[in-house]
């Protein structure tokens, strides 16, 4: 076995440079798919986060009829006295903070342009805010007592060309049907890092939000975060009561989570294809070598080398092949990860609804993942070498010793 | 006793739906430590013939005997473990693994005979002495000599002690001085060890050294005996 190795790793030697360039199109293409694995481990991941931590929370409380699709303001749809049942929740140990919020639709209008916004009724002191908080970029955040203050996102205020200290007018969905106007002063700009968050959301006071909606006393949900998101099923069945409705973060984040599971479909595949015209390269390198030996195979046969010895030979030929490229892919696709975990790839303002995405695609680096990546392209090659390793196996000796044509 | 016996052989190749008869209804036995030579033009059927008893190929009809073993109908591997135990090959071409240094070609079949290291390391020392190879041991066939390469083919072919060697040409693609210099140590191989030699050619100055001549032509054996003593050094 030995001597096999020896001859194969011979052998490649023989066409350096063709040997190297089919390891380096293995390695090309394990190093995009590790990038591509690494966009989306990153971006699945950071997605979830950005939905739990800027929309969903962990787990929210809503009335039994509340639709979020057609964020009605009816008082039946809405939780009453939002705040002493977050004062409840809050007490569920395993809770970290339960906040009331009100969602309303609203359209701010700046000189002659109009944007649809999602206007937000926050508690300005909860540690729920922490996200906007942190990432003011100018201006200050809200007071609970503030009647004329907003605040937007970096987006909204560039589309706009609004600034702190500006005036916008507001109008308002309200309880009744109708629509509620008026004049706010943007108190703060915050940025999120999501483009699209940022556009089309408008913050204010709870009190505010629920005065010019007509909603009084009332929310849309109670937002909750956990010390462990892990804690989600079992504080959700501990709260059910009362004829209200309780989502954990995966129940609100379904499309996200479905998103995942079929791009990981999804990508199997288009790996699957990726490292088959890879290898494709190399069989290609082996059965140019097969048939540049096929003399020597002959020989191997004369001296009394069995059909699967030299089957093994060529075999050990593309594990050499697929070890040199899989090397230079990790190395190719260290590099491309690192670029994407800590610079990421630049794509402005895009998504969609129900899913955040950040104005970078952001990696994440999975290690099993990588793994199973140079596994696959291990065993794809492997499998793709079958047919130059039966091709010099299943020769003829007398044939093969003229140089592969009949005596 | 013979060491390899055909009965009734032919071999007929088939390119397209042209038929080619190489070899017709040829039977001969080759006694253990002859020196033979097998002679005729081109296309007599002489590397058919080798080919056949060598068990790289298999006849149409008849039957191969190989140390009393029909070996005519044998499968592809069957054929391998026979050709790696029992027969040696010399070829025109000189047949060397070129990713291989000499010590290493020497020593292939006996790896492949799965012998001890030890055992190997004598056995490939032994024959690069034998053909005046020690110092060449560790180069690489482009970097040996045609007659050098035919030399180290020769050894290979003796490595595992088979009980007949065929060559095919031996001496086509060397220089006179060379190829009288592999004759005579193919001679003095057999003379020293007993191993039986079977070459085929159609060169005079290489028919000389046999003990026995079979001539061939048109795939027919048209004279199967023994040359008149002749001096292989003349």
């Amino acid at each position: 076995m030995i001597q096999l190795f020896k001859m194969a790793y011979r052998d490649l030697g023989r066409n350096r440079r063709r040997s190297f360039l089919s390891a380096l199109a293995l390695g090309i293409g394990l190093a995009i798919l590790m990038m591509m694995d690494s966009v989306i481990v990153g971006e699945m991941s950071s997605a979830i986060d950005a939905a739990i931590k800027l929309q969903s929370g962990d787990m929210q409380v809503r009335a039994a009829t509340y639709n979020e699709d057609k964020t009605s303001l009816a008082w039946e749809d809405l939780v009453a006295n939002p705040t002493a049942v977050a004062d409840q929740i809050g007490a569920i140990p395993q809770v970290k903070v339960a906040t009331p919020r009100l969602f309303a639709s609203g359209i701010v209008t700046a000189g002659d342009q109009s944007v649809g916004v999602k206007v937000v009724g926050i508690d300005p002191a909860s540690t729920a805010n922490a996200p906007f908080q942190e990432g003011m970029v100018s201006g200050q955040f809200l007071t609970a007592d503030d009647r004329e203050g907003v605040l937007i996102g970096k987006t909204l205020s560039d589309k706009l060309g609004l600034q702190s200290g500006d005036t916008i007018n507001l109008l308002v969905n309200t309880s009744n049907g109708d629509v509620a106007s008026q004049s706010f002063i943007i108190r703060g700009v915050f940025n999120t890092k999501i483009p699209g968050y940022d556009e089309t959301t408008l913050f204010m006071p709870l009190l505010k939000a629920q005065a010019i909606s007509g909603a009084q006393d009332h929310a849309s949900v109670i937002f909750i975060n956990l010390k462990d998101r892990s804690q989600a099923q079992a504080v959700a069945n501990a709260i059910k009561s009362g004829g209200y409705q309780v989502k954990t973060w995966q129940q609100l984040n379904q499309l996200i989570l479905d998103t995942e599971t079929l791009a990981n479909t999804y990508i199997v595949v288009l790996y699957l294809i990726v490292l088959a015209i890879t290898a494709t390269v190399i069989v290609n390198t082996l059965v140019m070598a097969v048939f540049e030996r096929t003399r020597e195979i002959g020989i191997l046969s004369a001296v009394g080398m069995r059909s699967g010895r030299i089957m093994t030979m060529f075999f050990i030929e593309s594990i050499l092949l697929s070890i040199l490229g899989i090397g230079i892919g990790i190395v190719l696709g260290t590099l491309l990860v690192a670029y994407t975990v800590n610079i990421g790839i630049y794509i402005g303002n895009f998504g969609f609804t129900g899913i955040l995405f950040g104005e970078r695609l952001m990696g994440g680096f999975s290690l099993q993942n990588s793994i199973n990546l140079a596994i696959m392209a291990l065993v794809v090659t492997l499998i793709a070498s079958i047919y130059p390793a039966v091709l010099a196996a299943r020769m003829e000796p007398v044939v093969a010793l003229h140089g592969g044509k009949q005596a | 006793m013979e060491v390899t016996k055909v009965e009734n052989v032919s071999r007929i190749y088939k390119v397209g739906k042209v038929e080619t008869q190489a070899l017709r209804d040829v039977s001969l036995g080759i006694e253990n430590g002859e020196f033979t030579a097998l002679v005729g033009p081109s296309g007599s059927g002489k590397t058919t013939l080798l080919q056949l008893i060598g068990c790289l190929d298999q006849p149409t009809s008849g039957k191969v005997m190989v140390n009393g073993k029909d070996v005519s109908r044998l499968k592809r591997n069957q054929r391998a473990d026979i050709r790696r135990g029992t027969i040696g090959f010399i070829f025109q071409f000189f047949a060397l693994i070129p990713t291989l240094t000499a010590y290493e070609n020497i020593e292939l079949p006996l790896l492949l005979n799965r012998e001890n290291a030890t055992a190997r390391r004598a056995r490939v020392n032994e024959l690069l002495e034998a053909v005046e190879l020690t110092d060449r041991a560790h180069h690489k066939p482009d970097q040996l000599s045609g007659g050098q390469q035919q030399r180290v083919a020769v050894a290979r072919a003796l490595a595992t002690r088979p009980s007949l060697i065929l060559a095919d040409e031996p001496t086509a693609n060397l220089d006179t001085a060379n190829g009288k210099q592999i004759m005579e140590l193919m001679t003095r191989l057999n003379q020293e060890t007993g191993v039986t030699f079977v070459f085929a050619t159609h060169d005079p100055r290489v028919i000389k050294y046999a003990r026995r001549v079979i001539t061939l032509r048109d795939g027919v054996v048209v004279e199967n005996g023994a040359l008149p003593t002749v001096n292989p050094g003349d």
